[in-house]
């Protein structure tokens, strides 16, 4: 099922949680909504599923408006950050439930239901646990339950709120490459929504990122993570350092060195900022010829593969560290101690007009 | 330096004093406490039994068999079979409404919920005089299609409603907003109608303190006194209720008939307080769910 998203508002009190959404879903996708709490993200997930009206706007299913569909007729499977499963049901009645209530005509033979459940339960692979309750389950059993119980209905749609948000850090790992598989089996359009970066980019075909009820970026994860559309995104998506700088007509100087800028060809000269990832710094031990910024290692971190460095620039009156990723050998060949004097060149950058400056502008 | 070592040396000594007060101070406050529990609970409840059967088994049975016992029984347990039910249904609404919507006036019907809890019964009773007596506001007319109110049976009724509206909902309250309304979502979600929705999922989740308020509000409502007396005008055989009548044999001087009927009303509490420690250790259960951190 394919769902579209045209012009979608919604406030609570003085607080704008979605700002003209506007967003296209292709059948079978798995798509990402990805951003801070407080992004709006959340609300959107609630509704597409009917959980919430929104102020404005329309949602539409197959080209069908669904905006006044009743959350029970749109079938959409959702799957909540606490699991939500029912407690005074046993894990088989769970999964059983949306097959119990339907009216009677539609509703399958008991003996239809009993297959059916079980079949659910041995692909979440937990057909042993049916006869137990929810609070004798660990985090990560309820949740696959959870999904278990949403994909018993056989919906159109599959909506994940923080799916894994409320678990450890090897569960949530596992689960993650479960649900891709899942997907990939089911081609069922699913949107789930996540505040962690490494999640989206793992498990999702597309990404949305979100922040303050926009969408500030729609793409796959490594047209996000390559190309990021603005600073917001940057920060957003993982570690980066930021220099300080100047564009002018495609060319763009930090300190010293000077750096093609050809998406910047045809602008007048503005002061910039430029992003770069840890593992797009190159370190030397010399001045090869090329100009490189003058810096002094101050901490070491050896974490299996890779090295981290911590640098802070010489002669410089910011002192904010730089945070460089080298590989093992690597390292080895510079043979890096605490203290040593290296030359870095970052090997990209991108350059965004500096906000700070901006507003000094336009005031 | 010699206070820190001081203070270093004897920190296992400070930590269990800070625990907890010295042996004396507890031995008193316990003794304290029973004490007071003896003397104002136990050996009354005693002496009610006591009294009760000076006079024999014959005496007792007598007194609880006569028709204006009888009929005072009939009259509390028909007040209570009209008032847990109606505090059933309002207290169910009431607790939904507040623990799961939100909407303007809140804070004002949690305050009417708390209501009959800070009136003097008596002034509960008198309100009903007021407004539905002969001279209150409704009287001439409710007179005019002879609807009797206040001292018949419909008063009492009402009244025992007031006193006992906020035992289910005040119950209620605190574990639906605990609750929160996720199962519910997920119940709508899978396809579920409201009235599915109520009887698989909301009510089976609530029934332990459910159960717990509708002991409590039964209870009150069989051992009301003040706000029913003053809308009784204590018609024997009529308008009694097993309070009322405990009082007026007393004022006869009938004491161990008295003292019968009120070891009825104390049984009742006896009753209500076994249910009450029974339901409130499957409560404590329901709250307090095995984990099990195992993977697989």
């Amino acid at each position: 099922m394919s769902i579209e998203i045209s012009n979608l508002s919604k406030q609570f009190g003085s607080f704008v949680a979605l700002d003209h959404i506007h967003l296209a879903i292709k059948p079978g996708e798995l798509l990402a909504l990805l951003g801070p709490s407080g992004s709006g993200k959340t609300t959107l997930l609630r509704v597409i599923a009917g959980l919430e009206t929104a102020d404005s706007g329309q949602v539409l299913f197959n080209n069908e408006d669904s905006t006044s569909k009743h959350v029970r007729d749109r079938q959409v499977g959702f799957v909540f950050q606490h699991y939500a499963l029912f407690r005074n049901m046993t894990i088989f009645e769970n999964v059983a439930f949306g097959l119990r209530v339907r009216p009677k005509k539609h509703r399958p033979t008991s003996q239809e239901i009993d297959q059916r459940v079980t079949h659910l339960l041995k692909l979440v692979q937990l057909d042993w646990l049916a006869d137990r309750y929810p609070h004798q389950l660990s985090g990560g059993q309820r949740q696959r339950i959870a999904l278990a119980r949403a994909l018993a209905v056989e919906p159109k749609v599959l909506l994940l709120d923080e799916p894994f948000g409320a678990l450890d850090a090897k569960v949530r790992k596992e689960l993650r490459a479960w649900l891709r598989k899942l997907h990939d089996d089911m081609h069922i359009t699913s949107i789930f929504v996540t505040h962690d970066q490494e999640e989206a980019l793992e498990v999702a075909d597309r990404v949305v990122v979100m922040n303050q009820g926009r969408i500030e970026q729609i793409g796959t994860p490594d047209e996000v993570y390559e190309k990021p559309a603005n600073p917001f995104i940057y920060e957003f998506l993982g570690h980066v350092n930021l220099f300080h700088g100047r564009v002018q007509r495609g060319r763009a100087w930090i300190d010293n060195i000077e750096i093609h800028a050809p998406e910047h060809a045809e602008a007048d000269a503005f002061e910039a900022i430029a992003y770069v990832r840890p593992h797009e710094i190159e370190v030397e031990r010399e001045i090869n010829g090329e100009p490189a910024l003058a810096a002094r290692v101050v901490h070491v971190l050896s974490t299996g593969r890779v090295v981290k460095l911590e640098l802070v620039r010489n002669n410089h009156q910011n002192q904010d560290t730089i945070q460089v990723e080298l590989s093992k050998e690597r390292f080895r060949a510079l043979q890096l101690a605490k203290g040593d004097k290296v030359y870095i060149r970052p090997r990209r950058l991108d350059f965004f007009p500096d906000p700070a400056n901006q507003s000094l502008l336009a005031s | 330096m010699t206070t820190l070592a001081q203070t270093l040396s004897s920190g296992r000594l400070q930590s269990a004093r800070i625990a907890e007060e010295s042996a004396w101070v507890r031995w008193i406050l316990i003794g304290l406490a029973l004490t007071f529990l003896a003397l104002f609970l136990f050996v009354p409840l005693v002496a009610v039994f006591h009294e009760a059967l000076k006079k024999g088994w014959d005496v007792y049975y007598a007194a609880i068999t006569e028709p204006d016992a009888l009929a005072a029984m009939r009259l509390t347990l028909t007040a209570a079979a009209i008032a847990v039910p109606l505090n059933l249904i309002f207290g169910i609404a009431a607790a939904w409404a507040i623990a799961k919507f939100e909407f303007r006036g809140k804070n004002i019907l949690i305050t009417l919920i708390d209501l009959p809890f800070s009136v003097s019964p008596v002034v509960a009773g008198l309100i009903y005089v007021l407004v539905f007596g002969l001279q209150g506001w409704l009287g001439p007319w409710l007179a005019a299609h002879d609807i009797q109110i206040i001292f018949a049976v419909p008063g009492i009724v009402l009244a025992t409603i007031f006193v006992t509206v906020p035992f289910i909902a005040r119950e209620l309250i605190p574990l639906m907003q605990a609750q929160g309304t996720e199962e519910e979502e997920a119940a709508v979600i899978l396809g579920a109608n409201g009235w599915q929705t109520l009887w698989r999922v909301t009510l089976p989740n609530i029934k332990w303190g459910l159960l717990y308020g509708t002991i409590l509000c039964n209870a009150r409502a069989m051992g009301e006194f003040g706000a029913v007396s003053v809308v009784s005008g204590h018609i024997r055989g009529s308008t009694n209720t097993l309070p009322l009548h405990v009082e007026i044999l007393y004022n006869e001087y009938s004491f161990a008939a008295a003292f019968a009927v009120a070891s009825l009303l104390a049984m009742l509490a006896l009753i209500t307080l076994a249910a009450k420690t029974l339901v409130e250790h499957r409560l404590a259960k329901q709250h307090q769910p095995r984990e099990i951190n195992h993977e697989h």
